[in-house]
């Protein structure tokens, strides 16, 4: 066991884990913030992304351990109080999601893109999306949100 | 997952130091793939060191006499293919590196891991050969030819560690990869180089190692134009059979890539 410690959305967190821990288990389990989700777990689908120091990452497929002291920011640190991200409202807009398990991954893909690529082409999102999948929406609607999140 | 022991260590030297007093350890930086294979019970090391935390090895500069390319082993997909020095001095090369996997794994995965991991469908071996490489470790340097002994296998020792790769620089050249669309990998992957008075021409993905293509380089180093290639004949024997392609379909993108990746070259 290992005392593992970490800034999630503000707020510097530590919990005591078995160095075999997964980051998205650390959150989930540990630290209680479930919007991070596990879908694949073999980092193929993008459902467990979050940012890591200020990049999109799988969290399925890092150790908590590597994150020690990492500002860390899920899918709960992106609304300000009660007002939605603008990529949460237009995904909400737009009908960018069914089921919604995919949906904070790619919402903290799409966030980190924007943040890298202000304005990007349709090619570009839909090449930085090919790390998240989604079974439900056939991705048009996710690509709309994205542009009227620029 | 099997439990393990996890070590950060600062330095080369303390990493190889601990790795050295350890039974069964394995070296971790991006961990992509790393932590999957862990997940799947394909290793139960004793302990895991996490190099990551390693000063001086993420960094990507032209050799003082600007003729080779000296990429950290610590340096990411994401920034050998942001890099202005990559962009500018090898494109190719930072094409590549913006092929792999996708935008979250290039994130994390390094380019001395992927390199020590020796996959044979990896995106790196073909670069590595066809950019003449060298690979430094802390207590040797190989040759990119000698380094790809077969799938997943290289003459690194148990505690090895890969500190920087040095690239030659080519006139032009290009990297051609029909990547499978479910994993991203190299079904085959064609890169070529062209230097003043050779050309170089390495596959990845289509064998059980990335290799050369000796006949290609013939041909192309005569006259370096597609026109060159339509005698080319690609043997399938040998090369990888599996769900995705059959070794006749491998060997005829091998050939495909290779036209396609003297055209972009050509530009």
């Amino acid at each position: 066991m290992k005392l593992v410690k970490m800034n999630v959305n503000g707020s510097d967190v530590a919990a005591e884990v078995e160095e075999n821990t997964l980051l998205v288990d650390f959150l989930r389990d540990n630290i209680k913030l479930t919007g991070t989700h596990v879908g694949c777990d073999t980092s193929q689908c993008g459902a467990c992304v979050i940012h890591m120091d200020g990049q999109a990452v799988k969290s399925c497929s890092i150790l908590a351990i590597q994150a020690e002291e990492k500002r860390i920011t899920t899918i709960e640190g992106l609304a300000n109080g009660g007002e939605l991200h603008p990529v949460q409202k237009a995904f909400q807009n737009n009908h960018a999601l069914q089921c919604g398990f995919c949906t904070p991954g790619m919402v903290m893909s799409a966030v980190d893109l924007l943040d890298k690529k202000p304005n990007p082409s349709d090619e570009e999102i839909r090449e930085w999306l090919e790390g998240n999948i989604c079974r439900c929406t056939g991705y048009q609607n996710i690509i709309k949100a994205i542009k009227e999140a620029v | 997952m099997y439990n393990f022991n996890y070590h950060k260590p600062k330095t080369v030297d303390q990493a190889v130091e601990l790795m050295n007093s350890c039974d069964d350890p394995k070296i971790l930086s991006g961990g992509h793939t790393m932590v999957p294979t862990l997940k799947q019970r394909l290793a139960q090391p004793s302990d895991i060191v996490d190099i990551s935390n390693i000063g001086g090895l993420s960094n990507i500069s032209l050799e003082e006499n600007g003729s080779r390319l000296n990429i950290g082993s610590l340096s990411t997909h994401y920034n050998v293919s942001n890099s202005d020095t990559v962009i500018q001095k090898i494109p190719s090369l930072a094409y590549l590196a913006s092929q792999i996997g996708d935008p979250q794994v290039r994130y994390r995965g390094t380019i001395g891991g992927s390199v020590a991991n020796a996959d044979p469908s990896a995106d790196y071996p073909a670069a590595l050969l066809a950019l003449n490489a060298t690979i430094v470790t802390n207590n040797a340097k190989y040759q990119a030819e000698d380094f790809f002994v077969d799938m997943f296998q290289t003459p690194l020792s148990e505690n090895e560690i890969i500190t920087n790769i040095l690239f030659d620089i080519p006139v032009t050249g290009a990297y051609v990869k029909f990547r499978n669309p479910a994993s991203g990998y190299a079904m085959v992957g064609v890169f070529v180089a062209k230097y003043n008075s050779s050309v170089i021409v390495a596959v990845t993905g289509a064998g059980p190692k990335a290799f050369r293509l000796s006949e290609a380089e013939e041909l192309l180093t005569k006259s370096f134009d597609v026109n060159s290639l339509s005698e080319l004949k690609i043997e399938s024997d040998g090369l990888n059979s599996d769900i995705h392609a059959s070794s006749e379909y491998r060997a005829h993108l091998v050939k495909v890539s290779l036209q396609d990746a003297v055209k972009i070259a050509l530009k």
